[in-house]
Protein backbone atom coordinates (compact mmCIF):
# COMPACT_ATOMS: atom_id res chain seq x y z
CA UNK A 1 0.00 0.00 0.00
CA UNK A 2 1.55 3.31 -0.90
CA UNK A 3 0.84 5.60 2.25
CA UNK A 4 2.38 8.29 0.65
CA UNK A 5 0.62 8.20 -2.57
CA UNK A 6 -2.77 8.35 -0.46
CA UNK A 7 -1.84 10.90 2.02
CA UNK A 8 -1.17 13.60 -0.89
CA UNK A 9 -4.35 12.06 -2.62
CA UNK A 10 -6.64 12.66 0.88
CA UNK A 11 -4.99 16.68 1.15
CA UNK A 12 -6.18 16.89 -2.33
CA UNK A 13 -9.67 15.38 -1.91
CA UNK A 14 -9.82 17.71 1.60
CA UNK A 15 -8.70 20.98 -0.72
CA UNK A 16 -10.72 20.57 -3.61
CA UNK A 17 -13.67 19.25 -1.54
CA UNK A 18 -13.61 22.52 0.21
CA UNK A 19 -14.28 24.12 -3.38
CA UNK A 20 -16.99 21.91 -3.91
CA UNK A 21 -18.46 22.73 -0.75
CA UNK A 22 -18.13 26.43 -1.34
CA UNK A 23 -20.12 26.42 -4.92
CA UNK A 24 -22.48 24.08 -3.08
CA UNK A 25 -23.31 26.47 -0.55
CA UNK A 26 -24.26 29.16 -3.00
CA UNK A 27 -26.15 26.42 -5.19
CA UNK A 28 -27.95 25.92 -1.35
CA UNK A 29 -28.43 29.63 -0.84
CA UNK A 30 -30.18 30.07 -3.91
CA UNK A 31 -32.22 26.68 -3.65
CA UNK A 32 -33.23 27.98 0.15
CA UNK A 33 -34.28 31.49 -0.26
CA UNK A 34 -35.49 31.71 -3.55
CA UNK A 35 -36.63 27.76 -4.13
CA UNK A 36 -34.84 27.93 -7.61
CA UNK A 37 -32.69 25.21 -8.78
CA UNK A 38 -29.51 27.01 -10.39
CA UNK A 39 -28.43 24.69 -13.30
CA UNK A 40 -26.14 27.92 -14.31
CA UNK A 41 -24.09 27.45 -11.29
CA UNK A 42 -21.40 25.57 -13.21
CA UNK A 43 -21.54 28.63 -15.88
CA UNK A 44 -20.76 31.29 -13.08
CA UNK A 45 -17.81 29.97 -12.52
CA UNK A 46 -16.54 29.85 -15.96
CA UNK A 47 -17.76 33.50 -16.07
CA UNK A 48 -15.90 34.90 -12.94
CA UNK A 49 -12.17 33.10 -13.78
CA UNK A 50 -12.64 34.16 -17.58
CA UNK A 51 -13.72 37.70 -16.63
CA UNK A 52 -10.59 37.64 -13.74
CA UNK A 53 -8.19 36.11 -16.73
CA UNK A 54 -9.02 38.51 -18.96
CA UNK A 55 -8.43 41.76 -16.80
CA UNK A 56 -5.35 40.00 -15.70
CA UNK A 57 -3.95 39.13 -19.33
CA UNK A 58 -5.78 41.71 -21.89
CA UNK A 59 -5.98 44.77 -19.28
CA UNK A 60 -2.54 43.81 -17.82
CA UNK A 61 -4.00 44.72 -14.67
CA UNK A 62 -2.52 43.26 -11.39
CA UNK A 63 -4.03 40.03 -9.58
CA UNK A 64 -4.76 41.88 -6.43
CA UNK A 65 -6.70 44.60 -8.33
CA UNK A 66 -8.27 42.34 -11.02
CA UNK A 67 -10.02 40.30 -8.26
CA UNK A 68 -11.94 42.62 -6.50
CA UNK A 69 -13.03 44.06 -9.74
CA UNK A 70 -14.01 40.77 -10.68
CA UNK A 71 -16.21 40.32 -7.62
CA UNK A 72 -18.10 43.77 -8.43
CA UNK A 73 -18.96 42.51 -12.00
CA UNK A 74 -20.16 39.34 -11.04
CA UNK A 75 -22.62 41.17 -7.73
CA UNK A 76 -23.53 43.43 -10.66
CA UNK A 77 -24.74 39.99 -12.92
CA UNK A 78 -26.08 38.07 -10.19
CA UNK A 79 -28.83 41.07 -9.38
CA UNK A 80 -29.26 41.52 -12.95
CA UNK A 81 -30.09 37.94 -13.84
CA UNK A 82 -32.36 37.77 -10.63
CA UNK A 83 -34.15 40.91 -11.58
CA UNK A 84 -34.58 40.04 -15.07
CA UNK A 85 -35.24 36.81 -15.79
CA UNK A 86 -36.16 35.05 -12.74
CA UNK A 87 -38.14 37.65 -10.64
CA UNK A 88 -40.74 37.76 -13.50
CA UNK A 89 -40.85 33.83 -12.64
CA UNK A 90 -42.10 34.41 -9.02
CA UNK A 91 -45.08 31.84 -8.69
CA UNK A 92 -44.73 29.90 -11.96
CA UNK A 93 -44.38 26.36 -11.61
CA UNK A 94 -40.54 24.41 -10.74
CA UNK A 95 -40.56 22.97 -13.93
CA UNK A 96 -40.54 26.25 -15.48
CA UNK A 97 -37.62 27.18 -13.31
CA UNK A 98 -36.06 24.67 -14.21
CA UNK A 99 -36.10 25.10 -17.82
CA UNK A 100 -35.10 28.76 -17.62
CA UNK A 101 -31.66 27.94 -15.38
CA UNK A 102 -30.78 24.88 -18.05
CA UNK A 103 -31.29 27.71 -20.88
CA UNK A 104 -29.45 29.84 -18.67
CA UNK A 105 -26.36 27.74 -18.59
CA UNK A 106 -26.59 27.12 -22.56
CA UNK A 107 -26.82 30.74 -23.45
CA UNK A 108 -23.97 31.53 -20.68
CA UNK A 109 -21.94 28.84 -22.05
CA UNK A 110 -22.07 29.95 -25.98
CA UNK A 111 -21.61 33.16 -25.02
CA UNK A 112 -18.65 32.72 -22.88
CA UNK A 113 -17.31 30.33 -25.83
CA UNK A 114 -17.87 32.93 -28.46
CA UNK A 115 -16.45 35.82 -26.44
CA UNK A 116 -13.69 33.76 -24.60
CA UNK A 117 -12.46 30.94 -27.10
CA UNK A 118 -12.77 27.77 -26.94
CA UNK A 119 -9.10 26.89 -25.71
CA UNK A 120 -7.88 26.60 -22.55
CA UNK A 121 -5.69 29.62 -21.11
CA UNK A 122 -3.72 29.34 -17.79
CA UNK A 123 -3.19 32.60 -15.22
CA UNK A 124 0.02 33.80 -15.10
CA UNK A 125 2.26 33.03 -12.30
CA UNK A 126 0.79 35.04 -9.00
CA UNK A 127 2.78 33.64 -6.33
CA UNK A 128 6.37 33.39 -6.28
CA UNK A 129 6.72 30.30 -5.52
CA UNK A 130 4.89 27.04 -7.10
CA UNK A 131 4.95 24.56 -4.00
CA UNK A 132 5.16 24.58 -0.24
CA UNK A 133 6.11 22.01 1.77
CA UNK A 134 4.05 20.85 4.35
CA UNK A 135 4.32 18.04 6.55
CA UNK A 136 6.72 16.62 3.99
CA UNK A 137 3.83 16.23 1.58
CA UNK A 138 4.36 18.92 -1.43
CA UNK A 139 1.73 21.32 -2.12
CA UNK A 140 1.13 24.21 -4.93
CA UNK A 141 0.79 27.37 -3.03
CA UNK A 142 -2.60 27.67 -5.22
CA UNK A 143 -3.84 24.80 -3.57
CA UNK A 144 -3.27 26.48 0.39
CA UNK A 145 -4.45 29.55 -1.23
CA UNK A 146 -7.66 27.93 -2.43
CA UNK A 147 -7.83 26.08 1.33
CA UNK A 148 -7.54 29.21 3.31
CA UNK A 149 -10.00 31.31 0.96
CA UNK A 150 -12.43 28.47 0.96
CA UNK A 151 -12.18 28.39 4.73
CA UNK A 152 -12.09 32.18 4.97
CA UNK A 153 -15.62 32.03 2.49
CA UNK A 154 -17.28 29.81 5.10
CA UNK A 155 -16.42 31.81 8.11
CA UNK A 156 -17.88 35.07 6.53
CA UNK A 157 -21.24 33.06 5.60
CA UNK A 158 -21.76 32.02 8.66
CA UNK A 159 -20.66 35.24 10.32
CA UNK A 160 -22.94 36.80 7.72
CA UNK A 161 -26.13 34.32 8.72
CA UNK A 162 -25.86 34.00 11.96
CA UNK A 163 -24.96 37.76 13.26
CA UNK A 164 -25.96 40.34 10.46
CA UNK A 165 -29.84 41.60 10.10
CA UNK A 166 -29.56 40.56 6.74
CA UNK A 167 -28.36 36.77 7.29
CA UNK A 168 -31.37 36.85 9.73
CA UNK A 169 -33.70 38.52 6.88
CA UNK A 170 -32.62 35.48 4.17
CA UNK A 171 -32.87 32.87 7.03
CA UNK A 172 -36.50 34.28 8.06
CA UNK A 173 -37.36 34.37 4.20
CA UNK A 174 -35.80 30.67 2.92
CA UNK A 175 -38.57 29.44 6.75
CA UNK A 176 -41.58 31.11 5.97
CA UNK A 177 -42.05 33.71 3.03
CA UNK A 178 -44.94 35.95 4.35
CA UNK A 179 -44.04 36.21 8.03
CA UNK A 180 -40.94 37.58 6.89
CA UNK A 181 -42.42 40.14 4.76
CA UNK A 182 -44.90 40.97 7.65
CA UNK A 183 -42.23 41.97 9.88
CA UNK A 184 -40.41 44.07 6.88
CA UNK A 185 -38.56 42.30 5.29
CA UNK A 186 -38.32 43.50 1.23
CA UNK A 187 -38.39 39.67 -0.80
CA UNK A 188 -37.12 41.25 -3.48
CA UNK A 189 -34.57 42.46 -2.05
CA UNK A 190 -33.26 39.19 -0.06
CA UNK A 191 -33.80 37.34 -3.61
CA UNK A 192 -31.98 39.62 -5.80
CA UNK A 193 -28.93 39.52 -2.87
CA UNK A 194 -29.55 35.77 -2.49
CA UNK A 195 -28.23 35.74 -6.12
CA UNK A 196 -26.00 38.18 -6.00
CA UNK A 197 -23.73 36.16 -3.28
CA UNK A 198 -23.66 33.42 -4.86
CA UNK A 199 -22.29 34.63 -7.75
CA UNK A 200 -19.66 36.56 -5.93
CA UNK A 201 -18.91 33.39 -4.37
CA UNK A 202 -19.07 30.97 -7.75
CA UNK A 203 -16.55 33.62 -9.32
CA UNK A 204 -14.06 33.45 -5.94
CA UNK A 205 -14.33 29.50 -6.61
CA UNK A 206 -14.13 29.83 -10.78
CA UNK A 207 -10.51 32.00 -10.06
CA UNK A 208 -9.30 29.53 -7.67
CA UNK A 209 -9.98 26.55 -9.97
CA UNK A 210 -8.78 28.68 -12.76
CA UNK A 211 -5.38 29.39 -11.32
CA UNK A 212 -4.83 25.68 -10.53
CA UNK A 213 -5.76 23.66 -13.26
CA UNK A 214 -6.29 26.73 -15.62
CA UNK A 215 -9.57 28.61 -17.35
CA UNK A 216 -11.83 26.73 -20.16
CA UNK A 217 -15.40 25.94 -20.65
CA UNK A 218 -14.63 22.66 -18.26
CA UNK A 219 -14.71 24.32 -15.46
CA UNK A 220 -18.72 24.26 -15.69
CA UNK A 221 -17.88 20.50 -14.20
CA UNK A 222 -17.55 21.91 -11.19
CA UNK A 223 -21.26 22.65 -11.48
CA UNK A 224 -22.55 18.76 -11.70
CA UNK A 225 -20.15 17.69 -9.27
CA UNK A 226 -22.04 20.03 -6.94
CA UNK A 227 -24.87 17.90 -7.07
CA UNK A 228 -23.83 15.04 -5.86
CA UNK A 229 -22.54 16.93 -2.85
CA UNK A 230 -25.65 18.65 -1.96
CA UNK A 231 -27.75 15.76 -2.13
CA UNK A 232 -25.57 14.46 -0.12
CA UNK A 233 -25.77 17.19 2.65
CA UNK A 234 -29.52 17.80 2.16
CA UNK A 235 -31.13 20.26 -0.30
CA UNK A 236 -31.79 22.84 2.35
CA UNK A 237 -28.27 22.63 4.67
CA UNK A 238 -25.53 25.19 3.64
CA UNK A 239 -23.48 23.12 6.78
CA UNK A 240 -24.99 19.72 4.51
CA UNK A 241 -23.45 21.59 1.39
CA UNK A 242 -20.10 21.80 2.81
CA UNK A 243 -19.69 18.42 4.05
CA UNK A 244 -21.55 17.09 1.10
CA UNK A 245 -18.56 18.96 -0.71
CA UNK A 246 -15.80 17.10 1.53
CA UNK A 247 -17.21 13.78 1.30
CA UNK A 248 -17.38 14.02 -2.62
CA UNK A 249 -13.95 15.31 -2.85
CA UNK A 250 -12.19 12.60 -0.31
CA UNK A 251 -14.45 10.34 -1.73
CA UNK A 252 -13.01 11.20 -5.48
CA UNK A 253 -9.49 10.62 -4.61
CA UNK A 254 -9.79 7.72 -3.09
CA UNK A 255 -11.71 6.32 -6.27
CA UNK A 256 -8.45 7.60 -7.99
CA UNK A 257 -6.41 5.88 -5.33
CA UNK A 258 -8.26 2.45 -5.97
CA UNK A 259 -8.57 2.11 -9.00
CA UNK A 260 -5.34 3.46 -9.90
CA UNK A 261 -3.32 1.11 -7.12
CA UNK A 262 -5.58 -1.95 -7.19
CA UNK A 263 -8.41 -2.00 -10.18
CA UNK A 264 -6.65 -0.01 -13.39
CA UNK A 265 -10.39 0.00 -14.49
CA UNK A 266 -9.44 4.13 -15.56
CA UNK A 267 -12.12 7.31 -14.69
CA UNK A 268 -13.42 5.57 -11.25
CA UNK A 269 -13.57 8.72 -9.71
CA UNK A 270 -16.00 10.33 -12.09
CA UNK A 271 -18.37 7.84 -11.00
CA UNK A 272 -18.28 7.29 -7.51
CA UNK A 273 -19.92 10.32 -6.10
CA UNK A 274 -22.84 9.49 -8.20
CA UNK A 275 -22.72 5.96 -6.59
CA UNK A 276 -22.79 7.33 -2.99
CA UNK A 277 -25.25 9.58 -3.98
CA UNK A 278 -27.23 6.75 -4.99
CA UNK A 279 -26.74 4.79 -1.39
CA UNK A 280 -27.44 7.50 0.43
CA UNK A 281 -30.55 8.82 -1.10
CA UNK A 282 -31.81 5.17 -0.09
CA UNK A 283 -30.65 5.11 3.35
CA UNK A 284 -31.49 8.97 3.96
CA UNK A 285 -33.63 10.55 1.60
CA UNK A 286 -33.50 14.09 3.08
CA UNK A 287 -29.82 14.08 2.76
CA UNK A 288 -27.23 13.83 5.76
CA UNK A 289 -28.33 17.57 7.26
CA UNK A 290 -31.63 17.96 5.05
CA UNK A 291 -34.44 19.64 7.52
CA UNK A 292 -37.21 17.99 8.35
CA UNK A 293 -40.15 20.12 10.04
CA UNK A 294 -39.73 20.46 13.95
CA UNK A 295 -42.51 18.95 15.36
CA UNK A 296 -43.43 19.90 18.65
CA UNK A 297 -45.40 16.78 20.96
CA UNK B 1 -76.53 53.75 19.87
CA UNK B 2 -76.60 50.62 17.59
CA UNK B 3 -76.93 51.24 13.90
CA UNK B 4 -76.97 48.40 11.44
CA UNK B 5 -75.12 49.49 8.08
CA UNK B 6 -77.14 47.86 5.03
CA UNK B 7 -75.15 50.13 2.67
CA UNK B 8 -71.83 50.51 2.89
CA UNK B 9 -70.61 53.16 5.48
CA UNK B 10 -68.67 55.91 4.10
CA UNK B 11 -65.90 56.65 6.64
CA UNK B 12 -66.59 59.79 8.14
CA UNK B 13 -63.96 62.34 7.45
CA UNK B 14 -60.69 62.26 9.35
CA UNK B 15 -60.78 62.98 12.68
CA UNK B 16 -57.73 64.18 14.67
CA UNK B 17 -57.83 60.64 16.91
CA UNK B 18 -58.34 58.10 13.82
CA UNK B 19 -55.36 56.21 13.57
CA UNK B 20 -56.46 53.91 10.69
CA UNK B 21 -59.84 54.64 8.52
CA UNK B 22 -60.78 51.86 5.53
CA UNK B 23 -62.96 53.32 3.75
CA UNK B 24 -65.16 51.34 1.71
CA UNK B 25 -62.52 49.04 0.38
CA UNK B 26 -62.95 46.03 -2.39
CA UNK B 27 -60.79 43.29 -2.03
CA UNK B 28 -60.14 41.03 -5.10
CA UNK B 29 -58.36 37.89 -5.43
CA UNK B 30 -56.88 36.49 -8.61
CA UNK B 31 -58.62 39.28 -10.30
CA UNK B 32 -62.03 37.79 -10.12
CA UNK B 33 -62.88 36.53 -6.59
CA UNK B 34 -64.56 39.34 -4.97
CA UNK B 35 -63.70 38.92 -1.04
CA UNK B 36 -64.74 42.17 0.86
CA UNK B 37 -67.28 44.30 -0.78
CA UNK B 38 -67.13 47.80 0.44
CA UNK B 39 -65.76 47.39 3.51
CA UNK B 40 -65.30 50.44 6.37
CA UNK B 41 -63.71 50.64 9.85
CA UNK B 42 -62.43 53.45 11.34
CA UNK B 43 -59.68 52.45 14.50
CA UNK B 44 -59.20 55.22 17.33
CA UNK B 45 -55.42 56.41 18.29
CA UNK B 46 -54.46 54.12 21.39
CA UNK B 47 -57.50 51.87 21.09
CA UNK B 48 -58.08 48.28 21.02
CA UNK B 49 -60.79 47.98 18.20
CA UNK B 50 -62.43 44.14 17.47
CA UNK B 51 -63.18 43.12 14.31
CA UNK B 52 -65.50 39.88 14.81
CA UNK B 53 -67.07 37.53 12.33
CA UNK B 54 -67.53 33.94 11.23
CA UNK B 55 -64.77 32.04 9.28
CA UNK B 56 -64.31 33.20 5.68
CA UNK B 57 -66.08 36.56 6.49
CA UNK B 58 -62.49 38.14 5.59
CA UNK B 59 -61.23 39.59 9.06
CA UNK B 60 -57.53 38.12 7.88
CA UNK B 61 -58.22 39.57 4.05
CA UNK B 62 -59.47 42.95 5.98
CA UNK B 63 -55.90 42.71 7.61
CA UNK B 64 -53.72 41.92 4.94
CA UNK B 65 -54.61 44.26 2.70
CA UNK B 66 -54.14 46.86 5.49
CA UNK B 67 -50.74 45.16 5.96
CA UNK B 68 -50.29 44.72 2.39
CA UNK B 69 -49.48 41.22 2.74
CA UNK B 70 -52.48 40.37 0.11
CA UNK B 71 -50.25 41.17 -2.68
CA UNK B 72 -48.32 37.69 -1.90
CA UNK B 73 -51.08 36.15 -2.47
CA UNK B 74 -52.88 37.62 -5.63
CA UNK B 75 -55.21 39.97 -4.04
CA UNK B 76 -55.87 43.57 -4.89
CA UNK B 77 -57.45 46.45 -2.99
CA UNK B 78 -59.40 47.44 -6.15
CA UNK B 79 -61.78 50.02 -5.02
CA UNK B 80 -61.38 52.57 -2.06
CA UNK B 81 -58.29 53.40 -0.28
CA UNK B 82 -56.52 52.64 3.34
CA UNK B 83 -55.82 56.03 5.80
CA UNK B 84 -53.35 55.46 8.23
CA UNK B 85 -51.89 58.69 10.60
CA UNK B 86 -53.37 60.65 7.25
CA UNK B 87 -51.78 59.25 4.18
CA UNK B 88 -53.01 56.66 1.97
CA UNK B 89 -51.07 53.19 2.36
CA UNK B 90 -53.59 51.11 -0.14
CA UNK B 91 -51.45 48.68 -1.99
CA UNK B 92 -48.44 49.47 -0.60
CA UNK B 93 -45.75 46.80 -0.27
CA UNK B 94 -45.47 45.06 2.95
CA UNK B 95 -42.16 46.13 4.09
CA UNK B 96 -43.12 50.28 3.42
CA UNK B 97 -46.00 49.78 5.52
CA UNK B 98 -43.69 48.25 8.57
CA UNK B 99 -42.03 50.91 8.49
CA UNK B 100 -44.91 53.14 8.63
CA UNK B 101 -45.40 51.82 12.21
CA UNK B 102 -47.68 48.50 10.84
CA UNK B 103 -47.13 45.53 12.79
CA UNK B 104 -48.96 42.50 12.38
CA UNK B 105 -49.32 39.20 14.61
CA UNK B 106 -50.33 36.90 11.65
CA UNK B 107 -52.34 33.99 12.07
CA UNK B 108 -51.00 31.03 13.16
CA UNK B 109 -48.18 33.29 14.97
CA UNK B 110 -46.04 32.12 11.95
CA UNK B 111 -42.67 32.41 14.35
CA UNK B 112 -39.23 31.25 12.58
CA UNK B 113 -39.25 28.10 14.16
CA UNK B 114 -35.41 27.57 12.87
CA UNK B 115 -34.16 30.63 14.74
CA UNK B 116 -33.85 30.94 18.27
CA UNK B 117 -35.77 33.28 20.72
CA UNK B 118 -33.96 35.83 20.05
CA UNK B 119 -32.96 36.15 16.97
CA UNK B 120 -36.68 35.95 16.14
CA UNK B 121 -36.85 39.35 17.99
CA UNK B 122 -34.35 40.75 16.46
CA UNK B 123 -35.65 39.91 13.74
CA UNK B 124 -38.81 42.16 14.92
CA UNK B 125 -36.78 44.80 14.51
CA UNK B 126 -35.20 44.23 11.14
CA UNK B 127 -36.73 47.71 9.83
CA UNK B 128 -35.38 49.84 12.42
CA UNK B 129 -32.46 51.75 12.27
CA UNK B 130 -31.62 52.94 15.93
CA UNK B 131 -29.53 49.82 16.27
CA UNK B 132 -28.27 51.07 19.94
CA UNK B 133 -31.96 50.66 21.23
CA UNK B 134 -32.54 47.18 20.43
CA UNK B 135 -30.62 45.28 23.13
CA UNK B 136 -33.21 47.56 25.38
CA UNK B 137 -36.30 46.76 24.10
CA UNK B 138 -35.55 43.09 23.81
CA UNK B 139 -35.08 43.21 27.87
CA UNK B 140 -38.62 45.03 27.65
CA UNK B 141 -40.02 42.73 25.73
CA UNK B 142 -38.23 39.59 28.43
CA UNK B 143 -40.11 41.41 31.23
CA UNK B 144 -43.80 40.88 29.70
CA UNK B 145 -43.00 37.56 28.80
CA UNK B 146 -40.56 36.46 31.47
CA UNK B 147 -40.84 32.75 30.45
CA UNK B 148 -39.46 33.64 26.76
CA UNK B 149 -36.61 34.71 28.67
CA UNK B 150 -35.57 31.05 29.82
CA UNK B 151 -36.21 29.53 26.52
CA UNK B 152 -32.84 29.20 24.82
CA UNK B 153 -33.75 26.62 21.86
CA UNK B 154 -35.22 26.88 19.02
CA UNK B 155 -38.44 28.78 19.04
CA UNK B 156 -40.16 25.46 16.96
CA UNK B 157 -40.12 24.09 20.35
CA UNK B 158 -41.85 26.40 22.59
CA UNK B 159 -45.45 25.51 23.65
CA UNK B 160 -48.43 27.53 22.31
CA UNK B 161 -48.64 29.77 24.08
CA UNK B 162 -44.96 30.65 24.13
CA UNK B 163 -45.03 30.75 20.72
CA UNK B 164 -48.18 33.37 20.52
CA UNK B 165 -46.08 34.98 23.32
CA UNK B 166 -42.50 35.39 20.80
CA UNK B 167 -44.95 36.53 17.86
CA UNK B 168 -46.57 39.67 19.99
CA UNK B 169 -43.41 40.19 21.32
CA UNK B 170 -41.55 39.99 18.17
CA UNK B 171 -44.70 42.56 16.63
CA UNK B 172 -43.90 44.80 19.56
CA UNK B 173 -39.64 45.17 18.35
CA UNK B 174 -40.81 46.98 14.93
CA UNK B 175 -42.31 50.26 17.81
CA UNK B 176 -45.45 50.04 15.82
CA UNK B 177 -47.94 52.57 16.37
CA UNK B 178 -50.57 50.13 14.75
CA UNK B 179 -50.82 46.05 15.46
CA UNK B 180 -52.66 44.10 13.71
CA UNK B 181 -53.70 41.00 15.47
CA UNK B 182 -54.95 38.01 13.73
CA UNK B 183 -56.57 35.60 16.25
CA UNK B 184 -54.49 35.35 19.49
CA UNK B 185 -56.30 33.10 21.04
CA UNK B 186 -56.29 30.21 18.39
CA UNK B 187 -55.26 26.53 19.60
CA UNK B 188 -54.84 27.92 23.58
CA UNK B 189 -56.21 26.89 26.58
CA UNK B 190 -59.12 28.91 27.85
CA UNK B 191 -56.29 29.87 30.71
CA UNK B 192 -53.60 30.80 28.40
CA UNK B 193 -56.42 32.89 26.08
CA UNK B 194 -56.67 34.79 29.36
CA UNK B 195 -53.00 35.77 29.94
CA UNK B 196 -52.75 36.75 26.63
CA UNK B 197 -55.20 38.62 26.49
CA UNK B 198 -54.47 40.46 29.66
CA UNK B 199 -50.89 40.57 27.82
CA UNK B 200 -52.09 42.80 24.85
CA UNK B 201 -54.49 44.82 27.28
CA UNK B 202 -51.22 45.66 29.34
CA UNK B 203 -49.35 46.23 26.32
CA UNK B 204 -51.93 48.89 25.11
CA UNK B 205 -52.07 50.39 28.65
CA UNK B 206 -48.40 50.87 28.84
CA UNK B 207 -47.45 51.87 25.32
CA UNK B 208 -50.44 53.72 23.98
CA UNK B 209 -50.00 51.17 20.91
CA UNK B 210 -53.62 51.21 18.87
CA UNK B 211 -54.80 47.31 18.18
CA UNK B 212 -56.86 45.79 15.95
CA UNK B 213 -58.03 42.86 17.21
CA UNK B 214 -59.43 39.71 14.66
CA UNK B 215 -61.21 37.30 16.82
CA UNK B 216 -63.35 34.20 16.57
CA UNK B 217 -63.20 34.11 20.82
CA UNK B 218 -66.02 37.42 20.79
CA UNK B 219 -66.56 37.21 24.61
CA UNK B 220 -62.74 37.56 25.46
CA UNK B 221 -62.15 40.16 22.75
CA UNK B 222 -65.11 42.70 23.76
CA UNK B 223 -63.75 42.12 26.78
CA UNK B 224 -60.96 43.61 26.45
CA UNK B 225 -62.10 46.07 23.33
CA UNK B 226 -63.09 49.17 23.35
CA UNK B 227 -65.15 49.11 20.42
CA UNK B 228 -66.46 46.50 17.60
CA UNK B 229 -67.28 45.58 14.70
CA UNK B 230 -69.09 42.73 13.39
CA UNK B 231 -68.28 41.27 9.35
CA UNK B 232 -70.69 39.20 7.25
CA UNK B 233 -69.48 38.19 3.99
CA UNK B 234 -66.95 40.79 3.25
CA UNK B 235 -69.27 43.92 4.54
CA UNK B 236 -69.48 45.03 8.60
CA UNK B 237 -72.66 44.07 9.17
CA UNK B 238 -73.08 45.79 12.56
CA UNK B 239 -70.50 48.29 14.93
CA UNK B 240 -70.62 49.85 18.08
CA UNK B 241 -68.66 50.16 21.19
CA UNK B 242 -67.69 46.93 23.18
CA UNK B 243 -70.43 47.42 25.69
CA UNK B 244 -73.31 48.12 23.43
CA UNK B 245 -72.11 44.85 21.09
CA UNK B 246 -72.05 42.61 24.32
CA UNK B 247 -75.66 43.36 25.33
CA UNK B 248 -76.99 43.18 21.41
CA UNK B 249 -79.58 40.11 21.53
CA UNK B 250 -78.00 39.00 17.99
CA UNK B 251 -74.80 39.06 18.84
CA UNK B 252 -75.55 37.13 21.89
CA UNK B 253 -77.37 34.62 19.73
CA UNK B 254 -74.50 34.18 17.49
CA UNK B 255 -71.68 35.14 19.02
CA UNK B 256 -71.09 34.80 22.72
CA UNK B 257 -73.52 31.74 22.73
CA UNK B 258 -76.77 31.61 24.13
CA UNK B 259 -79.10 34.93 25.13
CA UNK B 260 -79.47 33.99 28.64
CA UNK B 261 -82.36 31.41 28.86
CA UNK B 262 -82.88 28.85 27.06
CA UNK B 263 -85.20 28.64 23.82
CA UNK B 264 -87.59 25.92 22.95
CA UNK B 265 -87.05 23.88 20.11
CA UNK B 266 -90.82 25.09 19.68
CA UNK B 267 -89.75 28.67 18.91
CA UNK B 268 -87.05 27.67 17.01
CA UNK B 269 -88.36 28.15 13.16
CA UNK B 270 -87.31 25.29 11.47
CA UNK B 271 -87.24 25.12 7.50
CA UNK B 272 -88.85 22.36 5.90
CA UNK B 273 -88.22 21.60 2.36
CA UNK B 274 -90.94 22.88 -0.02
CA UNK B 275 -92.76 20.74 -1.46
CA UNK B 276 -92.04 21.53 -5.59
CA UNK B 277 -93.13 20.64 -8.32
CA UNK B 278 -91.69 17.62 -8.62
Amino acid sequence: MNWFLLTQLLANGLIVGMLYGVVAMCFVLIYKSTQVVNFAQGEFLVLGAWVCLAMVVKAGLPFYIAFPFTLVFMTIFGILIQTVILRPLIGEPIISIIMVTIALSIIMQSILNWTFGNSSASFPQIFPVENVSLFGLQVETAYIMSLVLSVFVMALFYAFFQYSKYGLAMRATAYDQQAAQSLGVSVGQVFAMSWAISAVVSGIAGIIIGIVSGVSSSLAVIGIKVFPAVIVGGLDSIVGAIVGGVIIGLLENLAEFVDGQYLQWGNLYTIAPFYVLIIILVIKPYGLFGTRDIERI
Amino acid sequence: MLQVATEPKKAVAMENDTLLAVDNIEVVYNEYVLVLRGLSLEVQRGSITALLGANGAGKSTTLKAISGLLKSEDGKITRGDIKFDGQIISNQEPDTTVRSGISQVMEGRRIIQDMTVLENLKLGAFTRTDRANIADDIDLVYSYFPRLKERTGLAGYLSGGEQQMLAIGRAMMARPKLILMDEPSMGLSPLLVKEVFGIIKKLNRDFGVTILLVEQNAAMALSCASHGYIMENGKIVLDGTAAELRENEDIKEFYLGGSGERKSFKNIKSFKRRKRWL
